[in-house]
């Protein structure tokens, strides 16, 4: 997994400056927020169902090699097959494998999260075998090289403008003067071209948003059903999942079902819900002829029986991003990262190393609406936190930073260390402050003071003012 | 000053009831910025039938330092706020922030600590923010206060306050019994100001992104005052808005319910013309 977030700094000041970037930002702020509340609102169970489906999530977590192995055992029975991934590199194999047997020279794709964390596009592009990507978002921003910014909304980085120009410069074959005006057009030229694709492709490989043990069928739900397209037109289906992604019963499976769109969108369903199962039988109208999961673990079960476990209930609904300031601010690309947002800020330190993510679980102001909004109730800040102490343990933190917490604990732990400290501290920022009772430069606050003033203290500390007030109280 | 609402009679009216004892947590932004904030809170709770004490051996609740992941000092200063705290019936901060790092960290952090963990629980299920500590405890239904001029005045939701320990409208409620107060909302109440301890000076950029998102909207409602209940907001708030050139008038929410104005304001326009 590439992973760049030790350039944080620099990449959210690059997106903080970019005009455009930061408009079509203001529509997560205004689309998702609203919609999520109304959806919500809207199914008086949300909070019951919210607490059945983190059960049924921590059950499998605590018995999740039963479940896997009863997932595997009803494939085969289905007619599938299961390959086992421990990393990202034994699932590139796996993949390219599979479509090389099938003489594969097109592979069409739905969207996939996963795929993006394993780095499949180009692995297989290497090996001389084109990907279509069928989901509208991620045909776009594979037309420009770039990744997904957002993990249900690819292209949510780009406005209409930008998207029309890559489908002219593109899409050549077509008549100049065709209207692509709205996103109705655009979406209507996707189709188009991408119709033609999907009977090119001798192998469809798709995510799965769910893994069903007892019938051994995988998920996808999708808005524009080009998942269903992707995995019953090729011959062979090869749906790659991470091992969380595993619920017990379809009975499950329509509980957190409830959660998910509502969460993601607002939507009380997704338009598609496609679960397959096996490849196609002798009666079935279509279905693809071989059915291939590919199960990734990928650091994951390392994650098991820690204090980092709860991350797995992710569905990967992006509410956290949704709602998260910093995300508002910097959009997904900032982070480096497969994954943004709140929940790449626990993940990708958990995927990668802290070594390597160490700005992601910081840049955050705990501000906890992520925990808040999260359909799974995942802790995030605590989470985060808990990256925050690793990183702390590992002396991995700037130093100035270190040192001036450890100053600021030694003096907490000495009340009168402290409070010496700290009249002098509001004496002297008091002056500073002079009539105006404002400090507009202060040079080892500049983080602060770029870009507010600081109110300047009163000139006592309350401690001090309190003892005052109490001495001549008793005189 | 307290107009005493139906309902919380029997509380305050019921001489053989002792009043309860409030060990009222400082905080150390209030301390060293703002003490009008601490006399503010000592002023309500008084009025509200309670016994105040302050004890001097309180610093911080440490929070930063178990924010910045250094746990054992966060343990430490834990465990002192909890002894320092524990002898009083309650424990009440004019902060959201301050209260939820007590009622719902430090259970966390001395879970494993045998000696500890009960004594952390303890003093936790018995912390508030003061605001809800007036309503919820108090039952307070209203503060007997009159505003010179008619003001119309927001309420920002900090995030800890809000999320954390459900403070929402508590603060509203009390604000609606002060006379030529008129409350109105932001259209973003609920978002984060972009303060975050020290996020701020960390990703400074980013925080300044947040804040001005934030002063953009005070400043669309066109109110006279803005509200919160922790000291770190409003700072961060009223020194955006400073900086900006605005004048909304910023101070904590406790300054407003006791009446206790004397101060000038955090920022805003009585500070502009000193
Ligand atoms: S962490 Fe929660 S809110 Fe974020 S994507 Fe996962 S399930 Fe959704």
């Amino acid at each position: 997994m590439k992973v760049q977030s030790a350039d944080f700094i620099n990449r959210s000041a690059k997106a903080i400056g970019d005009e455009q970037l930061q408009r079509a930002l203001g529509n997560v702020r205004k689309g998702f927020i609203g919609k999520r509340a109304k959806a919500a609102a809207a199914l008086p169970e949300f909070e019951a169902i919210r607490d059945e489906a983190v059960g049924i999530k921590n059950h499998v977590l605590n018995h999740l090699d039963v479940y896997l192995e009863r997932f595997e055992a009803n494939v085969k029975a289905a007619g599938g097959h299961v390959h086992w991934a421990r990393d990202d590199a034994e699932a590139r194999a796996i993949i390219l494998e599979l479509c090389r047997k099938e003489n594969a020279r097109t592979v069409t794709k739905g969207k996939s999260m996963l795929t993006e964390e394993i780095e499949l596009n180009a692995h297989l592009e290497a090996h001389g075998i084109e990907t279509v990507e069928t989901d509208l978002g991620e045909y776009i921003i594979q037309l420009r090289g770039e990744s997904p910014s957002h993990i249900i909304a690819p292209a949510v980085h780009l406005n209409r403008d930008q998207v029309e120009a890559d489908f002219r410069r593109v899409h050549s074959h077509l008549a100049e003067e065709r209207a692509l005006e709205t996103p109705e057009s655009l979406l209507g030229e996707a189709r188009e071209v991408l119709r033609r694709r999907y009977f090119d492709a001798d192998v469809g490989i798709t995510g799965a948003n769910f893994l069903v043990a007892e019938t051994g069928s995988s998920v996808i739900v999708t808005n524009e059903g080009n998942g269903d397209l992707t995995q019953t037109l090729p011959r062979v289906h090869i749906a790659l999942a991470s091992i969380e992604k595993i619920v017990p019963t379809m009975e499950d499976l329509s509980t957190i079902l409830r959660l998910l769109a509502r969460s993601a969108t607002g939507q009380e369903m997704s338009v598609y819900t496609t679960i397959s199962t096996g490849p196609r039988r002798a009666d079935d109208q279509d279905g693809p002829e071989e059915y291939h999961i590919v199960l990734l673990d990928n650091g994951r079960s390392a994650l098991l029986g820690t204090e980092f476990q709860e991350v797995l209930r992710c569905i990967r609904c992006g509410a956290c991003m949704n709602h998260c300031p910093v995300f508002h601010a910097v959009g997904g690309h900032a982070y480096g990262a497969v994954y943004p947002g709140p929940i790449g800020a626990v993940i990708t330190p958990a995927l990668a190393g802290i070594e390597k993510a160490g700005h992601l679980p910081n840049a955050s102001t705990f501000c906890g609406r992520c925990e808040s909004v999260c359909p799974m109730r995942i802790p995030l800040p605590k989470l985060m936190r808990r990256w925050r102490d690793k990183e702390y343990e590992k002396g991995l933190q700037p130093a100035t930073m270190r040192r001036g917490i450890s100053l600021w604990a030694f003096a907490a732990q000495h009340p009168r260390v402290y409070r010496f400290g700290t009249k002098y501290a509001a004496a002297l920022l008091s002056r500073l402050g002079g009539a105006r009772r404002r400090i507009a430069r202060l040079p080892f606050a500049s983080g602060w003071t770029g870009a507010r003033d600081l109110p300047a203290p009163e000139g006592q500390t309350f401690m001090q003012a309190y003892a005052a007030a109490k001495k001549a109280d008793r005189s | 000053m307290f107009r005493r609402l139906a309902g919380e009679e029997a509380i305050f009216q019921d001489s053989n009831s002792t009043p309860p004892t409030v060990g009222l947590f400082v905080t150390c932004l209030v301390d060293l910025f703002r003490p009008a904030v601490g006399f503010a809170s000592i002023k309500l709770l008084e009025e509200a039938g309670c016994q105040i004490e302050v004890p001097d051996t309180q610093t911080c609740c440490g929070q930063p330092a178990f924010n910045a992941g250094h746990r054992e000092e966060a343990v430490t200063i834990a465990r002192q706020v909890i002894a320092a705290f524990e002898p009083f019936d309650y424990v009440v901060a004019p902060s959201g922030s301050c209260a939820a790092t007590i009622r719902r960290h430090y259970p966390e952090l001395l879970a494993d600590d045998p000696k500890w963990s009960s004594r952390a629980e303890a003093v936790a299920s018995k912390t508030y923010e003061l605001t809800s500590f007036l309503t919820d405890v108090r039952s307070l239904a209203g503060v007997k206060v009159e505003l010179p001029e008619k003001t119309i005045a927001i309420y920002h939701d900090s995030c800890s306050g809000l999320r954390e320990l459900g403070v929402k409208t508590q603060p509203r409620s009390l604000l609606g019994t002060i006379e030529n107060l008129e409350l109105k909302e932001m259209e973003e109440p609920e978002v984060c100001c972009g303060f975050g301890g020290t996020f701020c000076t960390k990703y400074p950029a980013i925080s300044e992104v947040i804040v001005s998102a934030k002063t953009k909207d005070i400043d669309a409602t066109g109110a006279d005052l803005l509200l919160a209940g922790d000291m770190g907001c409003l700072m961060n708030m009223a020194g955006r808005l400073r900086r900006e050139g605005r004048r909304t008038e910023v101070r904590h929410v406790v300054e407003i319910l006791s009446g206790m104005t004397e101060a000038p304001p955090i920022a805003g326009r009585q500070e502009d013309q000193s």
